[in-house]
């Protein structure tokens, strides 16, 4: 078929020459243009459950809690503190709902937002004296806290010691469980990205990228990083909450470091900046480790070496790169 | 004896390990005046301007604005009271469009407080303040992003960052540096009408001739010394002066 009179033409072309950032939108095609890629996280994680059986459902399960953590780190990392310990926000999370159900009876629907604010409190806390640090002496702090929050469970023996909180109540059902962690993931997605765009996010970003400079606009940085260390560490204590009442048992196990270095690798192979991409590392990586699991000790190995090639090859993250071409999308157009 | 000074200094030091970088600094500024900071390279002019506005504590001696001790108060809440200041270095967040790079000093608490508790359109604020200091609005200049833009620029972003929060004292760090004769040029009515508007003004500058324009009084610092303190015509008359920037006995 002869081109001649034709030329290629951005898809988004149109949209942007209209309006710029404004979305002005004059076709069915331009609104799916645009709302196609927030379509896909909510149709695929409303519409998965329905079609997994359910050792995929727990799996889905698995990547919701571990994106929750990723998006907690990203937040962080925007605001400039880069954490190593994501298990201390899980941790005390899990901890705090256990023991709102074991000792006073919670209800788990209860429990979970109540552990998600007291773990995001108990976590700012314990940080609040090292806020003033910077780069690797922050992320030193955040490593060793939960180390030292397991240490302390087994000497002192409380809340159950090393044989941890059993029988704690699960929540209503298996699909108010699915439901609830993906409502949660979506809700925390999209309202959180929004605070990034929004002036309150580019402050967040602007001390991350030169504190010095935001100090000199007035700002106090401090009461900032402290704001978005609690939004982050709430973020992750509702992911270990919500772990507490599927396993209905909390102990030393949930200041593992998995929760803190899987979540770091979600964000840095999905892009970190966009919580997009730290959802979508999740998507990669959670169902990887289970596929690999079927070869035993070498899964490390094939799941060290796929980080490393991907951060190799893909350092921006595949997020910007899938984000760049999909605003590269050309058409044919008549030529007038 | 004329009004409260705004600004005082007071027997200021401050050590940099053994290095004395501010000995025994004192001056006073009055509301409205136009203070030219001079000395030659490592004399301390960027040190004091440091110790006034918190970013440094001082080994000994004293900062007050309005009457007030702020000797240790925090940068931010230096600002917050009405000091701003630009930095020698620019620094601009580099990846945004100018414009929102004014988005940060415009969410400051102050910029709210002085407009009785509502922020507005930060965005039209934002490009209202940068046209005011020269980003003409029909060449689009705002919307680019600030590492796409030259120095001349950057510097006016700087300024209009410092303008945005209504300070009573504006501290410009060698604003002039790395700018050609006409961006200067253009640069000075600015700070002109800033004056006009009644604004404080502390001004460190090397270009000398067009600081002396402007300025109303001259210190002169040498390795950390005040050396002179008056009007430029008198202050480079002065024997300890020529000394310190020709290296020789006048």
């Amino acid at each position: 078929m002869s081109r001649l009179n034709q030329r290629r033409e951005r898809i988004d072309r149109g949209i942007k020459a209209r309006a710029g950032d404004v979305f002005a939108l004059c076709s069915w095609r331009e609104m799916l243009y645009l709302l196609a890629p927030r379509l896909i996280p909510v149709v695929g994680f409303l519409g998965l459950p329905l079609v997994l059986d359910d050792y995929w459902q727990r799996v889905l399960l698995s990547v919701a809690v571990f994106a929750l953590l990723a998006i907690s780190w990203d937040i962080l990392s925007q605001s400039g503190m880069i954490s190593l310990g994501q298990s201390l926000f899980f941790g005390l999370g899990a901890y705090c709902s256990g023991i709102l159900n074991h000792y006073f009876g919670w209800h788990p629907l209860i429990a979970l937002p109540a552990a998600a604010l007291l773990g995001g409190l108990v976590s700012t806390l314990f940080l609040l004296p090292v806020l003033r640090l910077r780069g690797v002496y922050f992320s030193m702090v955040t490593l060793i806290i939960p180390l030292m929050l397991v240490r302390i469970v087994e000497a002192t023996k409380i809340f159950g010691g090393t044989e941890g909180l059993s029988g704690i109540a699960p929540l209503p059902s298996k699909w108010v469980e699915m439901y609830l962690i993906v409502a949660v993931l979506l809700g925390v997605l999209f309202g959180f990205r929004r605070m990034l765009n929004s002036d309150y996010g580019l402050v967040l970003k602007g001390i991350k990228d030169n504190d010095r400079s935001v100090i000199n606009a007035g700002i106090n940085i401090y009461w900032f990083k402290t704001q978005a260390l609690f939004i982050a560490s709430s973020i992750g204590a509702l992911a270990g909450a919500f772990m507490t009442h599927v396993y209905m048992f909390v102990g030393m196990p949930v200041f593992a470091l998995d929760y803190s270095i899987l979540p770091i690798a979600a964000a840095v192979v999905g892009g970190p900046g966009t919580l997009a991409g730290a959802t979508l590392g999740a998507v990669i990586l959670v169902p990887l480790s289970e596929i690999l699991r079927g070869i035993g000790g070498l899964r490390i190995v094939f799941y060290g070496i796929f980080l490393a090639v991907f951060i190799v090859g893909l350092p921006e993250g595949l997020f910007h790169y899938v984000e760049r071409k999909y605003h590269q999308f050309e058409r044919w157009v008549e030529v007038e | 004896m004329g009004a409260a000074p705004i600004l005082e200094v007071r027997g200021l030091y401050k050590n940099f390990g053994g290095i004395q970088a501010i000995s025994d600094l004192s001056f006073e500024l009055a509301e409205g005046e136009l203070l030219g900071l001079i000395g030659p390279n490592g004399s301390g002019k960027t040190t004091a301007v440091n110790l006034i506005t918190g970013f440094v504590k001082p080994t000994k001696g004293d900062v007050f604005y309005r009457g007030r001790r702020i000797t240790g108060v925090a940068p931010y809440a230096i600002v917050g009271m009405g000091i701003a200041r630009t930095f020698q270095m620019v620094k601009p967040f580099y990846r945004l469009p100018a414009y929102k790079n004014m988005i940060i000093p415009l969410y400051s608490p102050r910029v709210k407080k002085m407009a009785g508790g509502r922020y507005g359109d930060r965005d039209a604020v934002a490009l209202d303040l940068l046209e005011e200091v020269g980003f003409e609005r029909d060449a689009q200049v705002a919307y680019k992003t600030a590492s796409a833009l030259p120095q001349g620029y950057l510097k006016r972003l700087e300024l209009a960052k410092a303008i945005s929060l209504q300070p009573d004292v504006i501290i410009l760090d060698e604003l002039f540096s790395g700018l050609s004769l006409a961006e200067v040029a253009s640069i000075v009515p600015i700070i002109e009408k800033l004056g006009m508007e009644g604004k404080t003004i502390i001004m460190i500058e090397h270009r000398l001739k067009e600081l002396f324009r402007i300025a109303d009084r001259v210190v002169v610092l040498n390795y950390g010394q005040k050396i002179a303190d008056g009007k430029p015509e008198q202050v480079m008359e002065s024997d300890a002066v020529k000394k310190a920037y020709l290296g020789v006995d006048a």
